[in-house]
């Protein structure tokens, strides 16, 4: 049984929607961090997949990108985490509200 | 037409002394040097203009004017305004009293302004004044005389209010400006009308002259080929040629202080006296004069204009004689004397006597220039004291000033071969025989009446000035030792320039200031002699002609001649022994036609006219002699020393009314409530807005995650649905 194209999106949606649900969910940074990822590689899929149904390796050098933006962004928001963690000694987001009124 | 380039150096001269002077000038502090660059930048433009006036085929000889083409100011659709300058016969003339007068009251400046710490300013601003007063005259069309008109309002400001510390100066010169502003809107929507008028007449142009090498014909003769407009006071708002005239007009009686803008011109004397005697009255003040006179041929299609011309110039003069009266600040009795001077001058443009008017203008600007540097050097020798109830008896220690000043007196008064007389002489005699179209009947001899009346009183009250100042018991010294002191310190002299001497002697003025009256005085005495009319001189067998007649009345349009138009051959004509018809019509006026002016019976009349006038001057200024010799300090009456309260009136009926509305009504009622309304509704709008967005923030990472979440679902599902819809369509 060949693989379809609809059993990638299928594939794909269901990991995104985890990634968001974990990111909506989740209150430990370092799990909404993975959820992201989830959520970008879950898109990265989207892409590969069609690239490969249509031909075009448009699709494919994107994900390249995608995956360059991810690294830079674990870099810099791993900073962040740690100097969160470093002042406030709690990896909860709810902790990190002095933002709000 | 002639071109010549060198003519603009007339007035980039003065121009370029002021620069030296405000920026090398305010540096190098030496009043030897700032008083040479003023004094030669202005010498330039004088020798420029008596070169141009008098050489072969020069201004005041050719038909055609002496042209300089600069540049192309304005060029927009059919409008087209260049900077050119043009030197005519009027403004020939124009430009020699004024560089020659101008450059004696510079001289007389730099003794005058000995000691001030703002020498420099001074004199940058005297230069400016100059570039800016020939700029109004040489310019060739409206817009640019009009740079000009606003360039020596702007720096009659500047000088009226150079004594920065006297209190009257900054409103003096305040009020100088915003009368001038009234005056400055009639002119510059009869300019507006003007181009209006002549672009329906199918030649637009706002140009004095024609000037073919640019494809620019003249506004004056296409407006001076028209028909003439009836004698009715309708014809004023119809949008005409009338209405053209009398917002120039208004014009007029701003810059020449005029009823009913006059106010301003007496407060000017807060500035300094040079500044009086060159601007107040040689020179700016004329400027409303030369404007009439440069749109003759439009006045001269406007007959209701006329009358109304001739009617402000007798009102004035006889209002202001009656003030001067009763002034006892000596610049200020010359102040008013001055309005109604130009009232005269004035009442002979109303009359179609153009050249009469040029004439007094000329006359004028000597004796009264005289008379205000004589003042000056009364003020200077009486250590800043400028009340002549506190001279008198000045003869016996400044002789040279008074002698001077006997001159510009008998000018002013009308005694013969003085030079008022003359020039004054022809405007009443003008006026006398005035026929022009449609005037009422038997209102030439009222208006002459008034100018009569007023020669009277000119002669009393400037009887007085002198008999007050240089005659009589000294009313200076021990008495009121304490306030000439007093009054030394609030000018700007600085305080070692007036403790150098005895505050309490008068002293006679430095050669630089006594020069320039002795020239002065010598043309007040004989500068009438070029325009002796010929009933005077056949007496003795003179000049066939009046000499200024003939030179200037070329260069005007005559009341009821088919105007301005035709000035070439006009020009042609008058030398001719008998005018011919010109374009057909009849060149109705006698008095540019030699042979009927030489008629007898008006001879006689202008003869016995001339035998009144002197007669009224000799009893004026016995009246004056014996009433003030006796009594100097006789109390006048109250209401012509108040100057009939046109101030005060002036202040209650226009002046507060707007100061209230303007506080009152515009700052707290519209500023306040609706401007500031308006912002401040539109800020709390913002504020309250934000007040409720910011319940948004509500700082939870999860939240706002949420929110982008909730964010792409709409979006995601809005494609759907539209996708969908596409889909739809697709389908079927």
């Amino acid at each position: 049984m060949v693989p379809q194209l609809s059993w990638y999106l299928a594939l794909s949606a269901v990991l995104f929607t985890i990634g968001v649900v974990g990111v909506i969910l989740k209150r430990n940074v370092i799990s909404m961090f993975m959820c992201i990822e989830l959520m970008l590689n879950a898109v990265n899929l989207t892409f590969v997949a069609f690239s490969s149904f249509f031909r075009d390796v448009q699709g494919q050098l994107f994900v390249f990108i995608v995956m360059t933006v991810a690294a830079a962004e674990a870099a810099v928001g791993l900073g962040i985490i740690i100097s969160i963690f470093r002042t406030r000694e709690s990896l909860d987001v709810d902790d990190a509200s002095t933002l709000k009124l | 037409m002639q071109e010549n380039n060198l003519l603009s150096l007339i007035i980039f001269a003065p121009l370029a002394g002021a620069t030296i002077n405000w920026f090398v000038g305010r540096r190098v502090r030496n009043e030897r040097f700032i008083g040479l660059i003023a004094c030669a930048s202005v010498g330039i433009s004088a020798i420029l203009a008596f070169y141009f006036a008098f050489k072969p085929e020069g201004a005041l000889r050719a038909a055609q004017p002496v042209m300089d083409h600069l540049w192309t100011w304005i060029q927009v659709g059919i409008f087209r305004a260049d900077f050119g300058l043009a030197m005519d016969r009027l403004s020939g003339i124009y430009a020699l009293f004024i560089t020659f007068v101008g450059l004696l009251i510079h001289v007389f400046a730099t003794g005058y302004m000995h000691g001030d710490d703002g020498y420099y300013r001074f004199f940058a601003y005297l230069n400016l004044f100059m570039f800016a007063m020939l700029t109004l005259i040489l310019a060739d069309n409206f817009l640019l005389m009009f740079v000009g008109w606003e360039g020596v309002g702007l720096c009659s400001y500047l000088l009226i209010g150079y004594y920065i510390d006297k209190e009257e100066a900054a409103p003096a010169a305040k009020k100088a400006f915003i009368a001038n502003r009234v005056g400055d809107w009639g002119f510059v929507l009869g300019i507006f009308l003007l181009f209006w008028l002549t672009s329906h007449a199918g030649a637009p142009s706002i140009s004095f002259f024609d000037k073919p090498a640019q494809d620019v014909v003249s506004a004056l003769h296409t407006i001076g080929a028209m028909k003439p407009e009836t004698f009715a006071l309708s014809a004023l708002w119809a949008g005409g040629i009338t209405s053209v005239a009398i917002l120039l007009f208004i014009g007029a009686t701003g810059k020449s202080a005029q009823i009913p803008l006059f106010v301003w011109l007496p407060d000017a004397m807060a500035g300094p006296t040079p500044v009086s005697a060159l601007i107040h009255a040689a020179t700016m003040v004329t400027a409303g004069v030369y404007m009439v006179v440069r749109c003759s041929a439009i006045f001269t299609n406007a007959p209701m204009a006329m009358f109304i011309v001739a009617i402000i110039g007798a009102a004035t003069a006889l209002f202001a004689a009656t003030i001067g009266l009763a002034q006892n600040d000596i610049k200020k009795v010359l102040a008013y004397s001055t309005i109604s001077q130009l009232g005269y001058m004035f009442l002979a443009c109303g009359v179609g006597a153009f050249v009469a008017a040029i004439f007094h203008v000329m006359t004028h600007a000597f004796f009264k220039a005289q008379l205000f540097l004589g003042s000056g050097s009364v003020i200077h020798g009486m250590h800043h004291e400028q009340d002549m109830r506190r001279m008198g008896n000045l003869r016996k220690y400044m002789p040279i000033t008074w002698l001077t000043m006997c001159a510009g007196w008998l000018a002013i008064c009308g005694v013969p071969i003085w030079a008022g007389f003359f020039s004054k002489d022809e405007i009443l005699w003008k006026v006398w025989s005035a026929n022009s179209a449609g005037m009422p009947p038997g209102a030439a001899k009222a208006l002459w009446f008034v100018g009569a009346v007023t020669a009277l009183l000119t002669a009393v009250y400037m009887t007085r000035l002198m008999v007050m100042t240089f005659w009589g018991k000294e009313r200076f010294g021990a008495g009121h030792a304490d306030e000439p002191h007093h009054r030394a310190e609030h000018d700007g002299h600085s305080p070692e320039a007036t403790a150098s001497h005895d505050p309490h002697t008068p002293h006679e003025s430095p050669l630089s200031m006594t020069i320039p009256l002795i020239v002065l005085a010598v043309l007040s005495t004989v500068g009438g002699l070029v325009g002796v009319p010929y009933a005077l001189s056949s007496l003795t067998g003179g000049h066939p002609e009046n000499y200024f007649e003939e030179v200037l009345s070329p260069a005007v349009s005559h009341v009821r001649s088919t105007g301005a138009g035709e000035n070439g051959e006009a020009e042609v004509h008058f030398l001719s022994p008998k005018p011919e018809p010109v374009d057909g019509k009849p060149a109705l006026k006698p008095a540019s036609e030699p042979v009927e002016a030489h008629d007898p019976h008006e001879i006689t009349q202008e003869r016995l006219l001339a035998l009144i006038s002197v007669m009224i001057a000799l009893s004026g200024i016995a009246i004056g002699w014996f009433m003030f010799q006796r009594q100097p300090l006789m109390q006048m009456p109250r209401l012509i020393e108040n100057k009939y309260y046109v101030d005060e009136v002036y202040d209650a009926t226009i002046i507060n009314p707007i100061l209230v509305t303007s506080r009152e009504g515009l700052w707290k009622i519209f500023d306040i409530g609706v401007i500031d309304g308006i912002i401040h509704t539109i800020g709390g709008a913002v504020v309250r807005f934000g007040r409720i967005i910011r319940y948004m923030q509500i700082g939870f990472v999860r939240g706002y995650a949420a929110i982008i979440l909730a964010g792409a679902l709409i979006i995601i599902g809005y494609f759907a649905y539209a996708g969908a819809n596409v889909l739809r369509v697709l389908v079927k």
